[in-house]
């Protein structure tokens, strides 16, 4: 049998972002896949050169529009390692309630996503539907719907008002009602299972030792979770990662499914926990001699931010390792001996963010 | 088939959507918008444009002018945060579109000439003081001296 090439974007309907894969396919089962990378790159890493300390945290929010809260938590945690600053308890929890209300809207999104990749518009818009509440709950708590610019060195800027808290809880009753209605499509329906299951199927062993991150690799079954480790206010909330066994892409969007119930829970526990005072210290002086490393969940796996100080208010060195970029060589082990038509869903499956990859 | 319910409530619901250009959502309060600047109440320090991540934001305070990039500003409230005397102000509404690049300039009075005759008279009044009470202050007064010298051939 013959060989041809296919082109799968980087420009394509299913994707906004530019991911270019080299399909190597004979009579529509493809064979291999060969990642391009580098439509997007922005230099964003270099930035840091001319940027301050302080001003970074606005340059690390725009890596990823979905994400934003949550890198500029990965890097506040850096720099504050390095200048061996601590926060107020208050601060760590309203940092973990936002995170979780962004990685809530950023699978809500996905969802909706996935279910327009294969096919089912309508499903696809009640995901985006839900979704306005959380961005809602975001504008009016921080300013913002994504770039929320509430993290500075030391602490958080904005505060949440006793009413504000009354009404995020009562907002998240509904989101979580709204949710749950839509348990069954996503998981037990025919056309659904369909396109989903046994689609793209990746083994615990593979994911484990390409490196995969997230809902990925815990949709294979390895229990591997960065919020486990309890950095920030996670270390007082109490959640066990959400696993799936099967490898395929029903498994990966069932976690995600799941980890949306998962991270409402984990905003009320942090609500609860709430304690009053102070939401930052004043931070002084600039970053010392020396390196600094912090990870965090991400609402697509596991971030790693480096840092290395060199005494001046800008960083000598910035590196920045996303999810997405951990996800590309599992992804490329997933696509031999599938179907071309499933060639979307299974790019979609690893919830994919190019300009996250390449910063 | 699961689907079918979600369906069926949604044709009986109002649309989930507005009529946009005809119906226009309130803002929240707290929503960083549009940025304004009462430039009367500017003192031209320039605590705005070194806080500026994007660094749309030039002050100069000779001239007493306060410049903007609109188009390189990123909202992110920084400037408004770092003044100190509070006239930069975001409203919760977007800014209106713009069919070509601006730079936006507001020109004010700086507040300059009150300081230097207010500074000038002290340091008269107080050095012979300390001439003759102590001999270790002769050390910072040369930098003392000095620091007006510096600002001087700084604005000529």
């Amino acid at each position: 049998m013959a060989t041809t090439v296919i082109p799968f974007g980087p420009q394509h309907p299913v994707l906004p972002e530019p991911v270019h894969l080299t399909l190597k396919v004979e009579d529509e089962i493809v064979k291999e896949a060969i990642p391009a990378l580098g439509y997007v790159h922005r230099g964003l890493e270099k930035l840091a050169d001319i940027r301050d300390y302080h001003q970074m945290i606005t340059v690390c929010e725009r890596v990823c529009g979905i994400c934003s809260m949550i890198h500029a938590v990965c890097y506040s945690q850096a720099i504050e390692e390095l200048m061996d600053i601590e926060i107020p308890d208050r601060a760590a929890l309203l940092r973990v309630i936002w995170s979780e209300l962004h990685r809530t809207h950023s699978h809500l999104l996905w969802l909706g996503l996935f279910a327009d990749a294969f096919g089912f518009e309508s499903l696809f818009m009640q995901f985006w539907k839900i979704r306005e509440r959380i961005m809602d709950i975001n504008e009016a708590t921080t300013g913002s719907r994504v770039i929320v610019s509430v993290n500075v060195i030391g602490g958080v800027r904005a505060d949440l008002s006793p009413d504000q808290i009354r009404w995020i809880l009562s907002e998240i009753d509904i989101v979580e009602k709204e949710v749950r209605q839509l348990q069954d499509t996503i998981m037990n329906d025919y056309t659904v299972k369909a396109r989903t299951c046994g689609v793209g199927t990746l083994t615990k062993e593979q994911a484990y030792e390409l490196g995969a991150a997230g809902p990925t690799l815990r949709g294979s079954g390895v229990a591997q979770d960065m919020r486990m480790l309890g950095y920030g206010g996670y270390s007082q909330i109490d959640f066990e990662p959400i696993v799936e066994t099967s490898g395929d892409c029903w498994a990966r969007s069932t976690v995600r499914f799941r980890e949306c119930l998962q991270s409402m829970d984990l905003v009320r526990q942090a609500i609860s926990k709430l304690p009053e005072g102070d939401i930052r210290v004043k931070v002084k002086g600039n970053p010392p001699e020396g390196e600094a490393y912090a990870r965090v969940e991400q609402p697509r796996g596991e971030c790693v931010y480096y840092i290395k100080g060199n005494g001046t208010k800008h960083l000598d060195r910035l590196r920045i390792r996303t999810p997405t970029f951990a996800n590309i060589p599992p992804l490329l082990a997933m696509m031999p001996e599938c179907e071309l038509a499933d060639v979307p869903v299974i790019i979609l499956s690893i919830d994919p963010c190019i300009s996250c990859t390449e910063r | 088939m699961l689907f079918t319910p979600t369906v069926v409530k949604n044709l009986l619901k109002k649309p989930a959507t507005r009529n946009y250009p005809f119906v226009v959502r309130e803002g929240f309060p707290m929503y960083r918008g549009e940025l304004t600047i009462n430039i009367d109440d500017c003192i031209f320090c320039g605590s705005c444009s070194r806080k500026c991540p994007s660094q749309c934001i030039t002050v100069d305070k000779q001239a007493g002018t306060w410049q903007c990039d609109p188009h390189a500003c990123v909202y992110c409230g920084y400037c408004r945060d770092a003044c100190p005397t509070k006239c930069l102000d975001m409203k919760d509404v977007h800014r209106a579109p713009m069919t070509e690049k601006i730079t936006w300039i507001e020109q004010g009075t700086p507040p300059k000439p009150k300081k230097k005759k207010a500074a000038a008279p002290k340091k008269e009044a107080e050095a012979p003081v300390a001439e003759a009470k102590v001999e270790k202050a002769e050390e910072a007064k040369p930098a003392k001296k000095a620091a007006p010298k510096k600002k001087a051939a700084k604005k000529k």
